[in-house]
């Protein structure tokens, strides 16, 4: 049995706005029913250009109804450009995080999201001569390329979770293998691509991560953390309540803290613990 | 809540009966079969009775009988046997819906230097004979073929099967683990070299199997170790759990005709409900030969995980052959093989019974599943334009 958060749970069994708008802005239809999965989402803007309604039909497991239903209520109020930002991480995290085998329900999510705000835009439809990579899925090059660059996927087996490619035949795994070299040695060689983090936001974002995801959970035991200064990429924080006692905070401070950190802010942050 | 158990093809309860008459080999009774004291050798008479139990319900001799861990390490023990004893041979002939066991272990000795050859199913999960009889060569050193298939209940004629491969000197080995307490079975009257059972799937309890190996073939050990099982398989007796199956067996065999009466009452009485009152919806494999306790329905336009987690809700347990449940991203290998179309394998339901079930239970779950289907249903984007492109058809 999937190990799914209640939050999912919540929206699969209550799934929020489904159905479809008639004369609706935005329009997306992506998987199939082959794939197994398959969403059909459409939006609507105000006068004032923000998202007033969002509605979505799904065929597919639990989680990816969970996630559709997430993704109309997450983009609710916000302008396109707002919602263009939206991530598959941020309808996972979202719903309390997916199951690793189920990331790709977050990802479709994200894809629709996307090919209706195109369709919006009035861009051009997706590119034809696409290169596809794994034929059993439909999954193509550019797909593959933007969920390990996204996702910081390591793996075939992390990149077929993500967006379902190589989860039929196998015949493509060494082509995800390569693509996978390819597009994490050019990350490794040039830094400067990624977006440049400025000091300011930097901190914001680890102030809000902290706020978000890291002291809710110290609190549920009883502890809790304080930010005391960063220093590049050096965090220091002091640990408070039943943490500032405990024999294993250093051991959270390293595998929680700066994991969830490091994922969710900047990749080389070091948190270290000082008195204050 | 109490469940509405319909999942005994997963695995089944253990029997009152059954968990009574272990429960002192734990504590009290815990001797070493293999003991010369008495406070073993007690024991090893109830061991050898179960023996007994279980060949009287198989039409087997209780020599013939080979305790194991579950029916996974019968199969291996099976097919690695088959082979160690006719080195020369390299051909394996099984089926494209065998049980992982089976099929997972093939497809690594294939990557050995063995040659696999599995055979096709038609449409309703049926194998072709004349097929089956051309795959056969000098070179084949085993058929290895389920009894009942356990998504679908469909039954293989395997005596007809083994009665070829004998004809040929070829080794047969049949997985029966969905078989054995649902429809006779009478070794003795039969071709078949072994056949694994799990006792799980029949009300004994988890982590104790069998291998039947007729008298005079070849055996090569799986498990190396003391002289148990006569030095064909290796270990300290389960004592409580073989003395379990000793009961268990001794049930099945008394409940067979319950089983093909009432049981079988309940699955038809499910399966025709559901069929009348869901639209699109189809059974998966051939309905008459079937195993009276299975049956597998798609419900097309809808995937299975969410049927599943709505019926959850409800405290009913069944299973399904969608992707989203198989552990991987393809629809299960059984209804591919059939070529059940996507539009159905996603949502297909299987409901196995047992002799548990009452029909207050059935009719709870004809009256929960329906409006289950037409929420999921709501929610297809497929739903409303599929319905009517099959109704055109």
């Amino acid at each position: 049995m999937w190990d799914y958060t209640d939050k999912v749970k919540d929206h699969f069994l209550n799934p929020r706005n489904v159905g479809e708008i008639e004369d609706a802005d935005g329009v997306a239809e992506v998987g199939s029913i082959a794939c197994g999965d398959a969403l059909k989402f459409t939006f609507k803007l105000d006068e004032s250009g923000r998202i007033k309604d969002a509605r979505f039909k799904t065929f597919g497991c639990a989680s990816a109804i969970a996630s559709a239903s997430a993704l109309t209520e997450m983009i609710r109020g916000m302008t396109v450009e707002e919602a263009s930002k939206v991530t598959n991480q941020d309808i996972a995290n979202y719903l309390g995080g997916l199951p690793q085998e189920k990331m790709h329900c977050s990802v479709l999510g994200r894809e629709a999201l996307e090919e209706a705000i195109s369709y919006y835009k009035g861009s051009p439809e997706k590119a034809e001569e696409e290169k596809i990579v794994c034929e059993c899925f439909g999954v193509t090059e550019k797909e593959i390329e933007r969920a390990i660059r996204e996702n910081r996927l390591r793996t075939v087996e992390e990149v077929t979770n993500y967006t379902k490619a190589g989860g039929g035949c196998g015949n493509c795994h060494p082509v995800i293998q390569e693509i996978i070299d390819r597009v994490l040695s050019v990350m490794s060689e040039a830094p400067a691509e990624r977006p440049r983090l400025s000091n300011i936001k930097k901190i914001k974002m680890i102030e809000e991560t902290l706020e978000r995801e890291i002291r809710p959970a110290l609190k549920h035991d009883g502890g809790d953390i304080e930010l005391v200064d960063v220093v590049g990429n050096r965090v220091m924080v002091a640990t408070r309540g039943a943490c500032a006692s405990c024999q294993a905070s250093n051991q959270t401070l390293k595998n929680f803290v700066e994991v969830k950190l490091r994922e969710l802010v900047w990749p080389e942050l070091v948190v270290e613990e000082v008195s204050a | 809540m109490k469940p509405v158990y319909l999942d005994n093809n997963a695995t089944t309860q253990v029997a009152p009966e059954v968990l009574e008459t272990m429960l002192p080999y734990f504590h009290e009774l815990y001797g070493n079969p293999s003991s010369m004291h008495s406070f073993g050798g007690q024991v090893m008479k109830e061991v050898r009775k179960a023996r007994e139990q279980v060949a009287a319900l198989l039409g087997a001799s209780p020599d013939e009988i080979i305790f194991t861990s579950c029916g996974s390490e019968s199969d291996n023990a099976a097919i690695r046997s088959a082979l160690a004893s006719y080195p020369d041979k390299r051909h394996i002939v099984t089926s494209r819906v065998e049980h992982p066991a089976v099929r997972a272990l093939c497809a690594h000795l294939a990557t050995q230097g063995y040659r696999v050859t599995e055979l096709p199913v038609d449409g309703e999960g049926r194998l072709d004979m004349e097929q089956y009889r051309r795959a056969l060569g000098p070179d084949t050193a085993i058929v290895s073929l389920m009894w009942a298939n356990n998504e679908t209940g469909v039954i293989f004629p395997i005596e007809k099967a083994a009665e070829i491969a004998r004809e040929r000197g070829i080794l047969f080995h049949t997985d029966a683990v969905q078989s054995v307490g649902k429809i006779p079975i009478d070794l003795s009257k039969s071709r078949i070299d072994m056949l694994s059972l799990s006792g799980h799937k029949l009300h004994a309890p988890k982590g104790i199997g069998i291998l039947f190996l007729r008298k005079g073939t070849k055996f090569s050990p799986y498990l190396i170790g003391g002289h148990q099982e006569r030095g064909r398989r290796g270990g300290t007796e389960a004592t409580p759990s073989i003395i379990g199956l000793g009961v268990a067996a001794e049930l099945a065999h008394k409940n067979m005709d319950r089983e093909n009466t009432f049981v079988k009452g309940l699955r038809d009485r499910l399966e025709n409900s559901i069929l009348k009152i869901v639209p699109n919806t189809k059974v998966n494999g051939d309905r008459v030969n079937r195993l009276p306790n299975t049956t597998n329905i798609s419900f097309e336009f809808v995937e299975g995980e969410g049927i599943l987690l709505m019926m959850d809700e409800f405290g009913i347990c069944a299973s399904s052959g969608s992707a989203c449940t198989s552990g991987s991203l393809q629809p299960s290998h059984v209804l591919r093989a059939m070529g059940v179309p996507f539009t159905m394998a996603h949502g297909s339901i299987r409901f196995s019974l047992s002799v548990y079930n009452t029909a207050e239970e059935i009719d709870f779950v004809i009256e929960k599943l329906p409006p289950i289907i037409d929420t999921l249903r709501g929610m297809s984007p497929y739903w409303k334009t599929g319905a009517q492109l099959c109704q055109e058809a």
